[in-house]
């Protein structure tokens, strides 16, 4: 009976009730539905009144983005002296590499993007012949960066720092940490219970310590443990501490993987005949990487942040380039400034990172949940 | 040749073979290396001796748990600095449950304001290296708050300035143990109290009000005690005398900042455990709860924590134990932790790297060991049974 | 979806073990296969090892005014500076030729006697156990220091005898705080220790009131006020309770290497006792003088240990005329016309009422 009442067409369309959509409608739904929610409203607001009302002024209104000292600064304005990031902004994304060679920095961070492309956006058309850059890039970078060969003149790692230094740190440690660490997964789900307890050794042992106390043990003791005369830089020997510290986390993040692989699948493998190899190939890691990614990303995030703690032994990235430029007489005191600057830089980085491993974690997502 | 075709072909003998194979390597590569230490140690007229742990160590240490002086062992520095690190830990772990469980709860709060500003207020937190926490934390505390001549004043009895905060330390005088005997009784109490009415549940479904009623007892029964037994407590006030303020209890700037520090970057990390814990759980149990008519607080309580807990709990403690291993970049700051003392300033002054190094990194390991064996046991209780 | 991720992940594996064997191979083939022979921890042939990579690796402060810190074109300026500068134009007659690694007070050795740098040029005192534990070998002293104690004048302090119960801000890694404990303990005083790693964070902490006193190295202690807003605002308390003769540092066992640095230092000074200058240096070095030791010590006359050490003849010349002698040095990086305002002090020839005596260049 009601299918003839409701007949399509019969009636006109009548609007939504009053305060329900709209501006007015989202407001009220969103910020005042009930008390305690207005009273929220009401705080949030407060809060970022006076975030916007104290900082914003400091840093940007009041504040000096060009001038030869401190002191001439706080005679500009009594804002944020930026003028000590702009004066060394060379400084900030390349330490002390000399700056004719610079154009070799810029080149291999630009070519970076190109190499990482095929990897990072699976859709990516050509994708097969990226890959083949993507393959040769880290020799190609490591001469560019290193020189030595071609003409190109060597540059000592001494003189390697600030953002670069950050990049070629994590972005090395990132990238050969991920092999180390699936097969360090491998072994601890391994059914030779030697190679399982070397495994689950050396990942707890990576986990169980502080990252600075490795950093430590890199810089004054790693040279005891080779052959006497040998001696390879320390920049060298903090991308090993890196690596194997975020090996042994993906490690652990892609043993989740693998352990939450329904058991069915691998019996399905014994089945058709698979031998571990072929399994592990066919089976067991393209499900368990797909699970682990969100996890990888963020051992990869910490990674990258984690970069900042070489400042403890004497290596100048943004922090110990900030640090120093403070040991200059004349920016002496602009602590908070530098360090903003830097907390900047690696909330840009790291959030770009994040949002790639969300957009990544959808586009994989293949369940129908 | 078949005879070692066979071995090779069976599946047990190929294992002991790898096994036997990959402990020759693992062996032959740690006598390199214990080999190259010898030589470079050789060369260098070192030795590897611990008789340093047990010389006076001649420097000072800003905050002890325990008596200490600079006539004081090097190995009693570093457990005045390990002491020091299980001090922040806590405090940090204290302050990040709260804050981030919190944080939690307002990401996933229906107020789209409020929802945002956790939402960016965690970005930006877990976004910025710790390290840079923690000289921010130190910066702001020792450039904001007053010098200790012009402390903020608290009620006559405890001063804040960028020396620390100062608060009056209680003294406990002849009569205390009746206090303490009573507190031990209120214990007793709420514990028997509380299997008592939980047994009364089960048998009729009653709930009492166990909370309140054992809050009460435990706090009610030690101040009647107090009172009775003619009030055995003395506050040691701080006072401003010469430089600093004397007397009472004290948090230092650098405790202070490195609290807010680890607290607030692990909250970050926390806030997101737990909104994703929350939103684990199906949507069914939430609807299930409510269609039978429970009120919001109690789904929240007895539908929706229990079951989000045992998703939760695995990532809090690992992220616990990154808050304390992440304590020892007090370093940066001057709170002398295990790192700052023993791996620090007794490194420093008897060159002994290897020594002092291994030891803290076996503190450290034994520390994380025990916690996550803790946990793996805590993880089998409450699994899920079955499937 | 699942192949990419897989050829993800091997392409990525590629990656890593490719540029895990970029750094491995090619490092090595860079340094190590000249270093394994030459730059033994103990070994000779340093001056060879910098000669044949053309450039002198000199190890110095992370950042302390006036002897270490990177200007705005990123040029690294300061007295441990200069003198490796000076080491550079004595082997190699550049004295551009350098390569800093910077070091904490605490890494400072371990880089050393790992053969990041032939020259530990980082205000280092010379001690006892520093010389013979650490197997370093100390040349010369090219500044005598002592540690100090500044305090703001507001704070009505005089003596370090009144700092009774102040909280104390201390730069670690150093001598400082062994010195520190001693003092107090000496006095029957108390005190609150501030460890700071790094001069500029004690430097922050000590403005913002966060200690009482700061204290470090006299030269520190004057590198830090002169960069305050209002440094007659403060003062350095008149007690130094230490000895603090800090100097370069070289590993053990190359003699021929620490000779060569520990005569570049007084060849310095000798400049500034036989009044030669970066100006001047020139014409002297052309023409016969009266004074004898000026010919010798320029390469008119050279001394026959000159080539024994592996020097060029004229090493003096360029040492003086690239970097200049000692006082003039001094006057650039740390005297009356920079913000550090420090007066020479014992830091003087002891024709001149300080404790520099040079021996004879004979």
């Amino acid at each position: 009976m009601s299918s003839e009442i409701y007949k399509p067409g019969s009636y006109p369309n009548l609007p939504p009730p009053p305060g329900t959509v709209g501006v007015y409608g989202w407001i009220k739904n969103n910020l005042f539905s009930s008390i305690s929610n207005s009273t929220l409203t009401i705080i949030s607001v407060v809060l970022i009144y006076y975030l916007i009302d104290g900082i914003i002024g400091w840093f940007f209104f009041d504040a000096v983005f060009d001038a030869n000292s401190k002191i001439e600064c706080r005679k500009i304005n009594d804002g944020a002296c930026w003028a000590v990031i702009t004066r060394r902004v060379g400084q900030f994304v390349y330490g002390f590499y000399p700056e004719v060679e610079r154009w070799r920095i810029d080149i291999s961070f630009l070519t970076m993007f190109i190499a990482f492309a095929p990897l990072l956006y699976p859709d990516l058309p050509k994708r097969k012949w990226l890959l083949w850059f993507s393959g040769i890039y880290p020799f190609f970078a490591f001469i560019l960066i290193n020189g030595g060969y071609f003409g190109l003149t060597k540059i000592e790692y001494s003189l390697f720092g600030g953002f670069m230094l950050t990049v070629i740190i994590g972005v090395t440690g990132i990238v050969c940490s991920l092999p180390i660490g699936i097969f360090l997964a491998l072994g601890r789900q391994s059914k030779l219970t030697v190679v399982r307890t070397l495994s689950v050794c050396f990942i707890e042992f990576m986990r169980g310590v502080p990252l600075i106390t490795l950093l430590f043990v890199a810089s004054s003791m790693l040279n005891y443990f080779m052959p006497p005369g040998t001696n390879f830089s320390i920049l060298v020997r903090v991308i090993i501490m890196f690596t194997f510290f975020s090996a042994a986390y993906i490690a652990e993040v892609i043993r989740g993987g693998i352990q939450a692989i329904p058991k069915g699948q691998y019996e399905a493998a014994d089945a058709l005949g698979m031998n571990y190899w072929q399994t592990t190939r066919f089976i067991t890691l393209p499900q368990a990487l797909k699970i682990s990614i969100p996890g990888i990303m963020n051992t990869f995030i910490g990674l990258y942040k984690d970069t900042t703690l070489v400042v403890v032994i004497g290596l100048l990235d943004p922090l110990g380039i900030g640090r120093a430029a403070l040991a200059d007489t004349k920016w002496n005191g602009l602590s908070t400034e530098t360090y903003l600057f830097v907390a900047l830089f690696f909330f840009v980085s790291c959030f770009a990172m994040s949002r790639y491993s969300l957009w990544l974690e959808n586009k994989l997502n293949t369940d129908h949940k | 040749m078949t005879f070692l075709y066979n071995i090779w072909h069976n599946e047990k003998s190929r294992e002991i073979i790898i096994q036997i194979f990959v402990l020759l390597c693992i062996g032959w590569f740690l006598s390199w290396l214990i080999s190259n230490v010898d030589a470079n140690f050789k060369a260098l007229g070192k030795d590897i001796s611990f008789e340093f742990l047990f010389i006076p160590a001649g420097y000072d240490i800003n905050q002890y748990l325990i008596d200490y002086n600079n006539r004081d062992s090097h190995l009693r520095a570093g457990i005045v600095g390990l002491l020091n690190t299980g001090l922040v830990a806590v405090f940090g772990i204290i302050l990040a449950t709260i804050l981030g469980v919190t944080l939690g709860i307002i990401r996933l709060s229906k107020n789209w304001l409020a929802s945002r500003i956790a939402y960016w207020y965690i970005e930006f937190t877990r976004n910025v290296p710790i390290l840079l926490h923690i000289l921010l934390w130190h910066g702001i505390i020792i450039n904001t708050l007053p010098h200790s001549k012009n402390a903020i004043n608290i009620a006559d009895i405890s001063f804040l300035s960028n020396r620390g905060f100062y608060i009056p330390k209680p003294l406990t005088e002849n009569g205390i143990e009746l206090v303490y005997l009573l507190l031990v009784i209120g214990i007793i109490f709420s514990v028997l109290f509380f299997k008592h009415a939980k047994k009364k549940q089960d048998l009729t479904g009653l709930q009492l009000p166990v909370f309140w009623i054992n809050l009460s007892v435990i706090i009610s029964l030690p101040v009647i005690g107090f009172f009775v037994s003619g009030l055995p407590i003395s506050l040691e006030i701080p006072v401003l005398k010469g430089f600093n303020f004397k007397g009472g209890m004290h948090m230092s700037p650098e405790l202070a900042a490195l609290t807010f520090a680890l607290g607030i970057y692990t909250a970050a990390f926390i806030a997101e455990i737990v909104r994703a814990g929350i939103l684990a759980v199906d949507k069914g149990q939430r609807e299930a709860a409510e269609s039978i008519g429970l009120k919001p607080s109690k789904v929240m309580k007895l539908v929706i924590l229990p079951q989000a807990r045992r998703v939760i709990i695995p990532p809090l403690t690992s992220q616990y134990l990154n808050l304390t291993k992440n304590s020892s970049l007090a370093i940066a700051i001057g709170y002398m932790d295990l790192v700052a003392t023993l791996g620090g300033i007794s490194l420093n002054q008897t060159g002994r790297e290897m020594e002092t190094m291994v030891i803290v990194m076996l503190i450290y390991l034994s520390v994380s060991l025990s916690i996550s064996a803790f946990m793996n046991w805590y993880n089998n209780k409450v699994k899920l049974v079955g499937r | 979806m699942s192949n990419n991720v897989i050829i993800a992940a091997v392409v990525a594996g590629a990656v890593g073990i490719g540029a895990g064997y970029a750094l491995f191979s090619g490092q090595p083939t860079q340094t190590v296969e000249k270093e394994t022979v030459t730059s033994a921890p103990s070994g000779a042939g340093t001056l060879d090892e910098v000669r044949a990579r053309g450039s002198l690796n000199c190890i110095i402060n992370t950042g302390l005014a006036g002897f270490a810190a990177p200007d705005d074109q990123g040029k690294w300026t300061g007295f441990d500076v200069d003198f490796c500068r000076a080491v550079a134009a004595a082997t190699l007659g550049d004295a551009d030729k350098v390569n800093y690694t910077t070091a904490t007070g605490k890494t400072r050795f371990t880089k050393l006697a790992a053969g990041e740098g032939e020259i530990l040029s980082r205000n280092t005192t010379w001690t006892f156990s520093r010389d013979v534990d650490l197997s370093q070998t100390f040349v010369g002293v090219s500044y005598y220091d002592g540690q100090g104690f500044m305090v703001p004048k507001s704070l009505g302090v005089t003596s370090a005898k009144g700092l009774d119960g102040a909280s104390v801000c201390i730069q670690t890694g150093t001598t400082t705080e062994l010195n520190l404990a001693e003092f107090f303990a000496s006095n029957n005083m108390k005190y609150n220790p501030v460890p700071i790693e790094t001069n500029s964070e004690a430097q922050e902490l000590y403005k913002a009131g966060r200690c009482d006193v700061y204290t470090t190295d006299a030269s520190g202690l004057y590198a830090t006020m002169s960069s305050f807003d209002n440094p007659s605002d403060h003062m350095v308390l008149p007690e130094i309770v230490s000895k603090e003769p800090l100097g370069p540092v070289v590993r053990h066992g190359d003699d021929q290497w620490a000779d060569i640095v520990a005569w570049t230092l007084k060849a310095m000074m000798a400049g500034e006792e036989l009044n030669i200058t970066s100006s001047n240096v020139k014409s002297l070095a052309g023409k016969d003088n009266k004074n004898k030791e000026i010919n010798r010590l320029l390469g008119k006359d050279p001394l026959q240990g000159v080539s024994k050490l592996g020097l060029s003849p004229d090493w003096a010349v360029q040492v003086i005329s690239q970097v200049g002698n000692y006082a003039e040095v001094f006057e650039k990086n740390l005297g009356m016309s920079t913000p550090l305002k420090i007066a020479r002090g014992a830091n003087q020839l002891s024709r001149d009422g300080g404790l520099f005596y040079i021996p004879p260049i004979k």
